[in-house]
């Protein structure tokens, strides 16, 4: 078992679906960062057999918005003093702006480029949303 | 009150705001005089990105007729959005000359987005192959006047479900009705969207069958509502070709069909009914247009608050 120590104050990103973790770790900018950041592939995991982790020994700003699209049954725990103060157990958004992007050729998005890209979640089950302005579905598959 | 509001999809109306429309729109056509000078001083902008001839001209005669005026252009060439300007620059500058906006885009959504930037009423007169209330409303208006209801009907819808806004917007308003039960008469490639039926269809638990052969359900029918293939939703002239001519009305195909049918069409129509139909008491697409001006006429009045 690999051993990884304790971060002081930042953030432990787990739970996340193995295979995942380099997307989120390129998503943040982890490979630039000034901080220690500790990225763990497949460890082992009794809720998820194979898991990936990212300890971040800094405090950043997430969008959990982003995080939930990429894979909602991410935990996210907060450490201060290298004490959880707190777990975020993250979901799908209800809403979300520019971060799907509508491929509709036909939807106003497509040739109105400062319009905001408005996406709301669906089918939380299937993991769909819907173009607030075309109705086009997408859905969090075409994201990650 | 509808005063001030925006009618970007039917679903922005309640049952009851539908209900008061129809019930304006009857009284206007039964009293028209009373009306006439119901929004003198006020301007109608009609702002068409895309041909038409019913919507744009039952607007403006909607509005001549309550003593209104009318501005606007019938094509995007003859407006600054052809030396490129945004919607919202062209919405925010044209709310500042008009009381009210009619536009027709040929961008879904363009009609959401538009009264994001305008201050005055938008109405959603056709966004691509989206929404049409307007329609949605004329047909209402036109069942509700020649079937009495618009409760406890079989609905078929023919043609071109998929680009057929008319079609999207009227299967949304009647699925909020009671006892309404739908079929979807189309080619596969052209087949009514899922989130119609995931949607509106799946929340108001509206029982809808699907077909390809209009003569198997010809029977069945209370209202026949025609569509046609329109070639400027393809990108391919290919696939226009094969599927325009998919279903065409005759009178032989009406021979199955119930006595009481009402027949109708947003028009223009091109192939999809015979002529010969037209002489049949079931063919209401004439009268469909009539209906047409007098609830626009009902919208105008209410959205200015002056009804």
């Amino acid at each position: 078992m690999l051993n990884i120590a304790k971060i002081k104050n930042g953030i432990v990103i787990d739970h996340i679906k193995a295979g995942q973790g380099l997307r989120i770790f390129n998503w943040l900018g982890l490979g630039k960062a000034p901080y220690t950041v500790a990225f763990v592939v497949n460890a082992e995991s009794r809720r998820l057999g194979r898991k990936d982790i990212i300890k971040i020994d800094n405090e950043i700003t997430i969008d959990f918005a982003v995080l939930g699209l990429i894979d909602p049954n991410i935990t996210v725990n907060i450490i201060e003093n290298e004490k959880i103060t707190e777990k975020i157990r993250l979901k799908l958004p209800e809403r979300v702006e520019n971060i799907l992007i509508c491929k509709n050729p036909r939807c106003i998005t497509a040739t109105e480029k400062y319009a905001p890209h408005i996406f709301h979640l669906v089918d939380p089950e299937r993991g769909l949303y819907r173009c607030e302005y075309c109705d086009e579905q997408r859905s969090t598959e075409d994201f990650r | 009150m509808l005063k001030g509001r925006h009618l970007v999809d039917p679903q922005d109306l309640q049952l009851n705001e539908l209900d008061q429309l129809c019930t304006l729109a009857d009284r206007i056509q039964k009293n028209q005089s009373q009306y006439r000078d119901l929004c003198r001083g006020q301007v109608l902008a009609t702002l068409f990105f895309e041909p038409s001839t019913r919507t744009r001209l039952s607007f403006e005669a909607a509005m001549l007729r309550l003593g209104g005026s009318c501005l606007g252009f019938a094509e995007p060439s003859s407006s600054s959005v052809a030396k490129g300007e945004s919607l919202a620059d062209t919405i925010r500058t044209v709310a500042a000359y008009a009381d009210m906006i009619v536009m027709r885009n040929p961008k879904e959504g363009a009609a959401l987005l538009a009264s994001r930037y305008s201050t005055v009423p938008v109405v959603n007169a056709g966004d691509g192959g989206h929404h049409h209330p307007t329609q949605t409303l004329t047909d209402l208006l036109t069942i509700r006047q020649l079937r009495g209801s618009t409760e406890g009907l079989t609905i078929g819808f023919c043609g071109d479900l998929r680009f057929g806004r008319t079609v999207h917007s009227l299967a949304e308003t009647l699925a909020r009705y009671k006892n309404n039960t739908m079929v979807f008469i189309s080619p596969p490639e052209l087949k009514i969207p899922d989130y119609i039926k995931t949607g509106a269809l799946a929340k108001n638990n509206i029982q809808y069958r699907e077909t390809d052969r209009l003569e198997a359900v010809m029977g069945d029918l209370d209202v026949l509502y025609m569509t046609r293939v329109q070639r400027e939703r393809f990108f391919n002239e290919e696939d226009y070709v094969r599927l325009k001519d998919f279903y065409i009305l005759d009178n032989e195909k009406l021979k199955i069909a119930k006595k009481n049918l009402i027949i109708l069409h947003p028009f223009p129509r091109v192939n999809e009914i015979a002529v010969e139909v037209d002489a049949d008491p079931r063919a209401a697409y004439f009268a469909q247009a009539k209906y047409g001006m007098y609830i626009r006429m009902a919208l105008i009045a209410s959205l200015l608050g002056a009804a």
